[in-house]
């Protein structure tokens, strides 16, 4: 039944804690990735070669569609298959961030979209060039919108991450799950790394707000959630 | 070394076997996100503050922290508790009570998007409260849900890949199985990544856009 025991949560507190840091380091390492592979898979769909819109677009498509732990096995075990040894952490981080670059293609794609037409016709009809449209223009009326998208796939691949631990990346949770393989004992642990999931993810939601609601503000937008 | 043909006739009973408990795992799992997304979100919405409080905490606990991490709980942590459920039951329990936390916005959303008129109007006629929510307000705002509802349902196919973990013999499972005896990680994963691909295009999406227009010709809007 019940037996929460203190000392050994205490003791086993710290390695947890320590894998954190890993589990951080997956997460920013992987949305840096999507963020960058995202904006190039959102650029590809907006060249006028038809064929590369279509490529890009359906493999948007598949990789949204399918589920990212056996696209991280895929990546894994494919790898030597054709001759490329890749550590789990290369794996990882390639199958993560490009399942997320494709999420994000979608929201730099929308964000483009919002701007409206008028705007476009407005630079061409001052004769602005494709960058004064682009950094002037547009991307400062596109950011507003995207910014919820943004923030809500950064908790989405933080609380991806423990599928890393399918391939044997010491993150967070295949931390617990060694200490719970060597005790016997799994409440604590797995207990933990929940409560130290919910306890970055909830602040990190409410900052992505007052952060949109602050850049709505220096836009001299309505803001969103100012009474919360 | 086999073709690929060869390995598709060798593996594919298999695959298939999978894929059935993929199916049934997706199916039960929407049973429960969605009851578990119409409970929450009218817990969310009640007046009292200890009912709304609870729906809260509820789908700020779910969304907060990872499936697996939710599957684990239910399916290693519970037992001390004295509920022992069976792998194929904490499977889908864990990927509807997770999906379903973030049905209930889904829902709230929705609802909270009928024009005020249509209550007022409701209330002008004398509906009682629970007619006015099932013949005026919630038909609306089902239609209104339906769309991200088809992703949602997407993103719980993708989530029952997880039941793996706990040893549900699903595709994803089979794949893996038949990955480690025959080592052929292209065509076995390949495969079920396929597979997944296909239920998601042709089966989730194209229902969920003809149940939307059965709903908009009922509704007899568009």
């Amino acid at each position: 039944m019940f037996d929460w025991k203190w000392d050994f949560t205490i003791e086993i507190l710290p390695r947890l804690l320590d894998a954190t840091v890993n589990t951080l380091i997956a997460a920013g390492l992987g949305y840096l990735i999507a963020l960058i592979v995202g904006l190039i898979f959102a650029l590809a769909q907006r060249t006028p070669l038809r064929s590369v819109t279509f490529i890009v677009r359906e493999l948007v498509e598949f990789v949204r569609s399918t589920p990212l732990v056996l696209q991280i096995f895929f990546v894994f075990y494919v790898g030597p298959q054709i001759g490329i040894r890749l550590s789990p952490w290369t794996a990882g981080m390639i199958a993560i961030g490009l399942h997320y670059a494709s999420y994000l293609s979608e929201v730099y794609r929308a964000g483009l979209d919002s701007v409206p037409k008028g705007q476009w016709e407005a630079c061409s009809a001052l004769n602005l060039s494709v960058r004064r449209t682009y950094a002037k223009i547009i991307i400062p009326q596109a950011i507003p919108a995207v910014i919820p998208g943004f923030g809500n796939y950064l908790i989405g691949i933080f609380k991806d991450t423990p599928l890393l631990s399918v391939i044997g990346v010491m993150e967070l949770f295949q931390a617990a799950n060694s200490i719970g393989a060597e005790t016997y004992r799994f409440l604590e642990p797995y207990t933990l790394v929940g409560l130290i999931f919910l306890v970055i993810s909830l602040p990190t939601a409410m900052f992505i707000r007052r952060f949109e609601d602050w850049v709505r503000g220096a836009l001299g937008m309505k803001k969103l959630y100012a009474k919360d | 070394m086999l073709t690929y043909f060869e390995f598709i006739q060798e593996y594919f009973p298999a695959l298939l076997k999978g894929t059935v408990v993929t199916l049934e795992q997706t199916a039960l799992g929407i049973l429960v996100a969605v009851l578990v997304a119409v409970t929450m979100a009218s817990m969310k919405m009640a007046p009292f503050f200890a009912i709304r409080w609870f729906g809260i905490a509820y789908i700020e606990v779910f969304r907060g922290t990872s499936l697996l991490v939710q599957m684990y709980w239910i399916f290693f942590v519970l037992p001390l508790f004295g509920i022992t459920l069976e792998k194929f039951t904490a499977g889908f329990l864990a990927v509807g009570l997770n999906l379903g936390a973030y049905g209930a916005e889904l829902v709230r959303g929705g609802i909270q998007a009928v024009p005020r008129g249509q209550y007022e109007a409701a209330v002008a006629l004398g509906f009682s409260p629970f007619t006015r929510m099932r013949r005026i307000i919630f038909p609306q705002a089902l239609l209104k849900m339906l769309p991200p509802w088809g992703n949602l349902l997407i993103e719980l196919l993708k989530a029952t890949a997880l039941v793996a973990l706990i040893s549900v013999t699903d595709l994803m499972f089979m794949s893996k199985q038949i990955n480690s005896t025959t080592f052929m990680s292209a065509q076995a994963f390949g495969t079920a990544l396929i597979i997944y691909y296909i239920i998601a295009r042709l089966i989730v999406t194209p229902g969920m856009r003809g149940l939307e227009n059965r709903l908009a010709r009922k509704l007899s809007i568009g």
